[in-house]
């Protein structure tokens, strides 16, 4: 523990130890339960109690996956998209015919999903009616819009905004390099992709105007939107960096809000669904919990441990959920 | 990080032109006996006729790297195949990366260098071209991609000498010894090479930087040449005959050149004329490497290099007795020689 940790609350001895035993890639909550996904083959389901249940969803490398609430959709490197739900069942909901990577899924509320192999996309309605996009290279990363059935695409030199069901061509937002994920601002008005380099790139959809997020020393792999939508809080440096989007210019021409530094760098970010706070896991092991208003931190899990891969809050956000790329994780009770 | 060296997975970056016989050595190191397990990166399935659910197809997409850098590129696939097959560590002990026949090696290797993860996870062990004994004198000539594979080689299977004469063959081995004199070259029929020769060989790792010695050919049968050498001095001398009886071919386009020095570099003239080589001519210099003795450095100081991208250690003492000397190799295309050979003039210490 070094002087920065120990100056601060902790709740570590309130956190159950869960040994999933299998480096963790993503976590989620589906019910009362936490779904911790690991690189290969499995979700570990566990209660409350910490009572473990695996359940097998692929043959091999779990490529990506999302949750919509209700059930987390995964792509693997079997060439199939599964759904797995509350219950702990398995579903198939598209094989590759090809056997191609699945390197990207999303899920909009309605059921509909989307995901990618290669340079295609491709969306799933719930009634089973499926569409298909080719972007010029291959997708970096998916997401649907909050509002209507619009799915982004990224890709090489920008995004694709696509209407699935509608018949007008899709709409291309240049920027040079590559971008390999993607999300909407909750209230639709940006998009925002994280790219091969150290940096974000934003687009205002009314206008299309470019919002540059430079200064990362690392990629930003981890992007969370706050409960009131005004902040995007990101991995990828040594303090979580909060973009500001309360205005109508986004972060245009402003500076990020920087909360909870430490010497090793942010690997994951989990805003609270409700309240102004999030966690934040590093590369060191530690995972805090922090207040946006003041940045105010409550270490969860102490440094000296395994780089932290996944954050979680169940939706009532009264359960936190983390896991490290050795197969650590923890569940916390607030 | 605590990460070393031995714990990342190596990387075989394999290429030829066009029918050279990638797929045959391919299938060669998939089937022979050898106890390990790999994951195979290639540009067309199909091809590969062994049974292994760690086969992956690419798109070869080079992506441009935004930091306004012209040459450096990277294989944006590879990225993404990279931290898929992370998932699976365990699963394979090594991957091979087979390009097309008309692909440049140098997006491939600078993947390794550029990104983070991959360097995390995985070190670029060798490049290896296979080269056809029959074909390859005539796609120097007509297929620039064919020469940059061969000037980027750290290894050349230079395949299919079967089909070839003895004069033949010599004719392209000078060719490739004209563009690139370091790599190491192995004569086989279909491929018929020991797999230690092209697996495992370290070519990136900066600690196995022993020597940069061009890499004679063993006689093999063509032992006439070294009695040449011996016993005929008189009548041979103007052929300028020291690569063993080989013809000595200048390729006007693609050379390698070798600088030396018995007296030390001034590291503090040194490392900024090379970095500021690279960046002005990287667009040239396919490869780099150096073995440097620095004044009042008991170190030896080893570097190597892919375009514009660097990287460089002292990697041990100098030993007792051995001669401190200073080598310094480039391979590329249209190299400024006398520029180059002036700026390393310089930074030598002046007596």
């Amino acid at each position: 523990m070094n002087s920065e940790q120990a100056s601060i609350a902790s709740v570590t001895d309130r956190v159950r130890a869960v040994q999933i035993g299998a480096p963790v890639t993503s976590a989620y909550f589906l019910k009362d339960r936490a779904a911790f996904v690991c690189g290969e083959e499995k979700v570990a389901l566990v209660n409350q109690q910490g009572e473990i249940t695996n359940v097998e969803v692929h043959g091999g490398g779990i490529l990506s996956a999302v949750s919509d609430g209700e059930r987390i959709v995964m792509g693997g490197d079997d060439g199939k998209v599964v759904a797995l739900d509350a219950k702990g069942e398995v579903a198939v909901l598209a094989t590759d015919p090809k056997r191609r990577w699945i390197d990207n899924v999303a899920a909009h509320s309605d059921g509909t999903i989307a995901w990618s192999a290669g340079k295609t996309a491709y969306v799933k309605s719930p009634k089973g009616e499926e569409k298909s996009l080719e972007v010029p290279s291959t997708v970096g990363g998916l997401a649907f819009a909050p509002k209507g059935l619009r799915l982004a695409i990224a890709h090489y030199n920008g995004a694709t905004l696509w209407f699935p069901n509608m018949a007008a061509t899709a709409e291309f937002l240049a920027w040079a390099g590559s971008h390999l994920s993607v999300a909407f601002s909750p209230d639709n008005k940006f998009l925002v992709t994280a790219m091969h380099e150290p940096a974000l790139h934003g687009w205002r959809l009314a206008d299309n105007r470019h919002m540059r997020m430079t200064g990362y020393p690392g990629r930003v792999k981890s992007m969370s939107w706050s409960a009131d939508g005004k902040f995007l809080a990101t991995s990828g440096a040594d303090t979580v960096i909060m973009w500001p989007f309360a205005t109508k210019d986004g972060p245009m021409g402003k500076e990020p809000a920087m909360l909870a530094p430490m010497q090793a760098r942010v690997a994951a970010v989990a805003c609270h669904p409700k309240q102004g706070v999030l966690a934040a896991g590093y590369s060191d092991g530690t995972v805090l919990m922090v207040r946006l208003e003041d940045g105010a931190e409550i270490l969860v899990r102490r440094n000296g441990t395994p780089a932290v891969s996944a954050l979680a809050w169940n939706a009532r956000g009264t359960w936190l959920a983390f896991a490290d790329e050795e197969g650590n994780g923890g569940l916390l009770e607030l | 990080m605590a990460e070393t060296t031995s714990e990342k997975i190596p990387v075989t970056v394999l290429t030829g032109y066009l029918g050279a016989g990638k797929t045959t050595l391919l299938n060669r190191i998939l089937s022979e006996n050898h106890g390990k397990k790999y994951a195979v990166i290639v540009n067309e399935f199909g091809e590969i006729g062994i049974d292994n659910d760690l086969i992956i197809g690419a798109d070869e997409e080079v992506f441009e790297m935004n930091n306004g850098c012209i040459c450096c590129t990277v294989r944006g696939d590879l990225v993404r195949i990279m931290e898929g097959l992370m998932k699976r560590r365990g699963k394979f002990d090594a991957i091979i990366v087979e390009t097309t026949g008309l692909a440049d090696p140098a997006p491939v290797a600078q993947t390794f260098f550029v990104d983070e993860d991959v360097q995390k996870n995985a070190r670029l062990d060798a490049v290896v071209t296979v080269a056809d004994a029959k074909w390859l004198s005539d796609r120097l000539k007509d297929a620039p991609e064919a020469k940059n594979q061969i000037a980027f080689a750290d290894v050349i299977v230079l395949n299919k000498t079967d089909l070839v004469s003895k004069g033949e063959l010599s004719e392209v081995e000078a060719r490739i010894r004209g563009i690139n004199p370091y790599a190491k070259l192995h004569r086989t029929e279909r491929c018929k090479v020991k797999l230690s020769d092209v697996l495992e060989r370290g070519a990136f790792d900066l600690d196995r930087i022993l020597d940069i010695e061009p890499d004679f050919l063993e006689p093999g049968d063509d032992h006439d040449h070294d009695h040449d050498h011996h016993h005929h001095h008189d009548h041979d001398h103007h052929h300028h005959d020291h690569t063993h009886g080989l013809k000595h071919y200048h390729d006007e386009e693609m050379q390698s050149l070798s600088l030396k020095s018995d007296r030390p570099l001034d590291p503090m003239l040194f490392m900024p004329w090379l970095q500021q080589l690279v960046q002005a001519e990287g667009q040239k210099i396919l490869r780099s490497k150096g073995i440097l003795a620095f004044a009042d450095d008991d170190d030896r100081y080893v570097f190597q290099g892919v375009h514009m991208m660097l990287e460089g250690d002292h990697q041990r003492k100098w030993k007792d007795g051995e001669k401190r000397e200073s080598r310094v190799v480039f391979i590329g295309r249209e190299l400024p020689e006398e520029l180059i050979r002036a700026g390393f003039e310089s930074c030598i210490v002046s007596k």
